[in-house]
């Protein structure tokens, strides 16, 4: 049996290693070439197949959950028509990232074959495991699919309502957040949020130590404060 | 024969059956004559389709007011108008967006107001270390507001506008 498997090996080998004698170095070159350029073709557009919202929603448990909750959010339907499906926010972009998350997924095929949230009661119950595990990558990753769309650079806050731009200084500017630490639920429903902070949540062992005030005159208070701790010392 | 007298005591009956009708129309006529300004005054048509059969085109949708700045209240115990957008925001038995800021443990990082302590009392006024359930669901009383035309003939005067004197000024 070894022996066999031996000699089978050995043979592939020498039929590897023998230079061709019948087909000229020329079609093996162009040949190789061009299989090489269909076959890169075919498993691109075969990726770029399952990248899809269309594929998503081919199967229930997407079409009738989350592409449902999706319908109804801004990411959607909204004034400018700039929509975001599946792969925007739940692929990575680049070349290598897509790859990594594209054999990650093979974890959702095993979850189809073998039925883990083919009901809707099944899916209610592991909401709350799926939606941490998008927000952990999330939060690796440093919000990358929020930002392939929302970059900071282009963020023009005097545009924002006076609070958003506020929060968006205090949290996002400074780095101390990402995205989806503060806008979790913005695509899907949320499940049962007990216990699961936001992200402007303070510490407890910060508490009363970080309020902001926003002065717009703090200068003038503390020039204040100082004259009169000044005449209350004379 | 037997069918003509059918026939005649059907007609009576019907003569009868008329006079009846006439009656009750005259005095419902009356009576819903009576009735019908107070019946257009307590139920009048606010909003939606005045023929609900028939498809017309709808309102454009009102631009809510979204400039952050705090409402003045008319009255003490009004709930306070929101000030922003709530757009989209997820009220459920899961998930609070409104209490996610305004809870007292948030409101350090979010700089938004708490909600009063009348959402921490039962029913009963005895004190909750939470949000009571009966005060969960915000927007059952606080609204976004938006400028749009009063439903109604609005004839409010605040009531401090009303010669109301603060409370010990007769002593």
């Amino acid at each position: 049996m070894i022996g066999k498997l031996r000699a089978l090996i050995l043979w592939a080998w020498r039929v590897l290693s023998t230079p061709a004698s019948t087909l000229s170095l020329g079609f093996l070159t162009l040949g190789g070439f061009v299989g090489g350029v269909m076959f890169w073709g075919a498993f691109n557009t075969a990726l770029e197949l399952t990248n899809t919202e269309a594929f998503c929603t081919s199967c229930h448990e997407m079409r009738t959950n989350v592409y449902e909750e999706l319908t109804r959010t801004v990411h959607f339907s909204n004034r400018s028509g700039v929509r975001a499906t599946c792969p925007d926010c739940h692929v990575p972009h680049d070349w290598t990232d897509k790859i990594a998350r594209k054999m990650q997924a093979s974890k959702e095929v095993w979850g189809k074959i073998f039925g883990t949230i083919n009901t809707r009661e099944k899916f209610l119950n592991m909401r709350l495991e799926l939606a941490q595990h998008e927000w952990a990558r999330l939060k690796a990753n440093d919000s990358l699919e929020c930002r392939n769309c929302h970059s900071m650079a282009a963020m023009d806050l005097t545009r924002q309502t006076t609070r958003a731009a506020d929060i968006h200084t205090r949290y996002l500017l400074s780095g101390k957040a990402t995205c989806i630490d503060c806008h979790k639920g913005i695509a899907h429903e949320l499940p049962n949020m007990e216990g699961i902070d936001p992200g402007w949540k303070v510490p407890a062992e910060l508490q009363g130590k970080t309020a902001f005030h926003g002065w717009a005159d703090g200068d003038r208070l503390a020039a204040y404060l100082e004259s009169s701790r000044m005449a209350a010392a004379e | 024969m037997r069918s003509q007298d059918h026939t005649r005591r059907l007609i009576a009956r019907r003569l009868q059956a008329l006079a009846g009708l006439v009656l009750v129309l005259l005095m419902g006529t009356v009576a819903l004559a009576q009735m019908a300004p107070q019946l257009t005054q307590t139920v009048p048509q606010l909003s939606g389709n005045s023929s609900p059969m028939e498809s017309r085109e709808a309102a454009p949708l009102p631009k809510w007011n979204v400039d952050d700045v705090r409402k003045m209240r008319n009255y003490p115990d009004q709930p306070p108008v929101i000030p922003h957008s709530i757009e989209g925001y997820q009220l459920s038995v899961n998930t609070n967006r409104c209490l996610s800021c305004h809870k007292r443990e948030l409101t350090e990082g979010s700089g938004a107001p708490m909600i009063s302590v009348t959402h921490y009392m039962t029913r009963e006024g005895q004190m909750l270390a939470d949000v009571s359930p009966r005060r969960y669901f915000c927007t059952a009383c606080h609204v976004p507001q938006a400028e749009t035309r009063e439903l109604v003939p609005n004839m409010f005067r605040d009531m401090s506008e009303m010669g109301v004197r603060p409370a010990g000024a007769e002593q």
